[in-house]
């Protein structure tokens, strides 16, 4: 560093506070942009839906008619195909990334495999779709059922889950892992007593996402079967099943402008229940986040 | 310091639903209580029609069209109440889709908004399956334009294939009428994979390519055709009449001169005697004559569908056959399930 120039000018020092107040507005015009479209949708929906959310249509199947159309069949299918998805997708994404982090050798065919897994984040869900009406439909004869669905669902946000993952585990410092080796432990007693704990804030926001998604999706599953009405909630991995999008879509597009209210009510209800998994996984993390 | 804000954020967004919840709530309550009263009235009808058939149980699987959707979740919405036993799953993949499963033998029920295709037919005849085509209701394909079209009431099917088609190269109305406006046309037409795209593509098109690019917006979702046509006077677009229907007062609906120099605009009398032609066109659904043998579920909601698919037309928008026309059909399937 060079001693006479330690001491900017006056002017120099004018220019970088100038820089820095157009940065910090031009950052806060971009977080309100983002508020304020976020608050446009929410306002609307509200609008539109609160005044169809009732007990009723909280405990209603399908139906033909505004006032005893409902969303239960939806609820309980979206949430049924979570309860399959997540546990699939959560544990076998967290464990490809586990292997390709720390077991895998790293080569070329490793890094094959992890820009490949990054690509396929971005195929569209369509494609998922049919891939699923190929293998789980077809292939292993599942048929047009709640668990050819969830599987799905789990294939497309399997390699987010596995890239977030893969990112969290890489941020764990490097000392946690030479200090358990370094006192004894396999390399599976490091993995799961201090790996997994100090990276699991890291999964989980990854996982959200993940899942968050996987609840929203319609085409896929129009692909592998969801139904658009039915009056039976799932009872087995085998039953038929809906998820709320399927239903809200529906309803979108039905000629009577009176539908777009009962589909505005349906968003209200996904948003819910979104949120309430988002605070469940948010919890989970901070728990774990104040251990380290 | 993390979770604070995270805590904030949420407290934030929970207080701004809550405030927003509190203003949306109010003013809705008044008209959804009459609603409710005159469903309730229509809802009773309908289940108190078929009371006295036996108890039946076992799955019926409908699948296809998603214009014929809103009959088939009346049909079975209504059937639920009668055969709570019977588990019926309907799905809407489109005509095409569902055909693509019925063939193979996989539904018991597959909707149509359109014949099924000679290539379809091949294929069911290879899987050895038969079907008897039941008509469930009209729909009236209804050519609209904007309310604050000043210079249409009626389209002769030649100016209406030269608003449409590729080759006649009009872009301004006044190329197809000098009588019009110099100004552009703008097209909404629903998408190509669509069974109402197939059926004016066929009747009014013959086959022959539509315009694309410029001016003209192709859109699966019928709401986005009524939402574009709307608010341009120089709009011109179709889509089944329910759509028209519900949203008379900001479109308005062209009489179709097919060359008799008499133009016709769709209602329920005209689509219903078929003096608004050549734009109305049967729905239908399409089911299994081997399943409907075997599983004498598949039979009753064949039976029940024909009872009351006149009903559920009108509730849902569109115009129902004449009565003598579901007798027919019923006598058809009683005799193809041996019953």
């Amino acid at each position: 560093m060079n001693h006479q120039n330690v001491q900017p000018s006056k002017n120099q020092i004018k220019t970088r506070v100038i820089q820095n107040v157009i940065f910090r507005s031009l950052f806060f015009v971009a977080i309100t942009i983002a508020l304020v479209f976020l608050a446009l949708l929410i306002y609307r929906i509200l609008n539109q839906g609160i005044g169809y959310v009732t007990i009723d249509f909280l405990k209603n199947f399908p139906a033909p008619y505004i006032d005893k159309a409902g969303i239960f069949a939806g609820i309980m299918g979206s949430l049924s195909m979570m309860a399959i998805t997540a546990p699939v997708a959560v544990v076998v994404g967290v464990s490809t990334a586990l292997y390709l982090e720390e077991y895998a050798a790293q080569n070329k065919f490793t890094r094959f495999i992890q820009v490949n897994v990054q690509n396929l984040a971005g195929v569209p869900s369509i494609v998922f779709g049919l891939l699923g009406l190929t293998f789980f439909v077809y292939l292993f004869n599942f048929g047009y059922t709640l668990i050819a669905g969830a599987l799905t669902m789990s294939l497309l946000v399997l390699p987010v889950i596995v890239v977030a993952a893969q990112e969290a585990i890489r941020s764990v410092p490097k000392e946690l892992r030479e200090a358990s080796i370094g006192m004894g432990a396999t390399k599976w007693q490091t993995i799961w007593r201090i790996v997994l704990p100090a990276s699991v804030p890291g999964i989980l926001t990854g996982s959200i996402l993940a899942l968050s998604r996987a609840i929203g999706e319609t085409a896929p599953l129009i692909i592998v079967g969801a139904a658009t009405a039915i009056y039976t909630i799932p009872d087995s991995f085998l039953s038929k099943y809906t998820v709320m999008p399927i239903q809200i879509y529906s309803w979108t597009s039905r000629p009577q402008a009176e539908w777009q209210n009962v589909a505005a009510a349906g968003i209200i209800v996904l948003l819910v229940i979104l949120l309430v998994m988002n605070a469940i996984a948010v919890w989970i993390r901070n728990k774990f986040q104040n251990r380290y | 310091m993390k979770k604070m804000k995270l805590f904030a954020l949420a407290a934030l967004l929970m207080f701004v639903m809550g405030v927003l919840a509190a203003c949306g709530s109010e003013k809705e309550e008044g008209t959804e209580k009459s609603e409710e009263s005159k469903n309730e009235a229509s809802a009773n009808e309908g289940s108190e029609k078929s009371e006295e058939s036996e108890a039946l149980s076992g799955p019926v699987a409908i699948d296809g069209s998603s214009t014929v959707l809103p009959i088939m979740e009346y049909l079975t919405y209504e059937y639920n109440q009668v055969q709570p036993d019977v588990k019926t799953t309907l799905n809407s993949s489109g005509s095409g889709g569902g055909f693509e499963k019925s063939t193979v033998g996989e539904i018991d029920f597959s909707n149509a908004s359109r014949p099924i295709k000679d290539e379809e037919k091949a294929t069911a005849e290879e899987n050895g399956i038969e079907f008897v085509e039941l008509e469930l209701a009209y729909d009236g394909l209804s050519v609209v334009v904007s309310q604050e079209n000043d210079f249409l009431e009626n389209i002769t099917l030649e100016e209406l294939r030269k608003v449409f088609l590729a080759d006649s190269g009009a872009t301004k109305w006044s190329d197809v009428n000098p009588d019009w406006p110099e100004e552009p046309i703008t097209i909404y037409s629903p998408g190509h994979d669509s069974g109402t795209f197939d059926y004016f593509n066929e009747v009014i098109l013959e086959e022959k390519p539509m315009r694309e690019g410029e001016g003209v917006t192709l859109s699966e979702d019928d709401n986005t055709l009524v939402t574009g046509i709307k608010s341009d006077p120089y709009a011109i677009g179709y889509f089944g009449y329910a759509y028209y229907a519900a949203n008379q007062d900001s479109l308005k609906v062209l009489g179709i001169d097919n060359g008799d120099g008499n133009p016709v605009k769709p209602n329920g009398d005209t689509i219903q005697d078929g003096s608004y032609s050549p734009l109305s066109r049967p729905l239908f659904t399409y089911v299994n004559v081997s399943y409907m043998k075997d599983k004498p579920q598949v039979y009753d909601f064949a039976k029940y569908t024909l009872e009351n698919a006149g009903a559920a037309a009108e509730e849902v928008g569109y115009v129902a056959l004449p009565e003598e026309k579901y007798q027919e059909q019923l006598d058809e399937i009683k005799e193809k399930a041996g019953k």
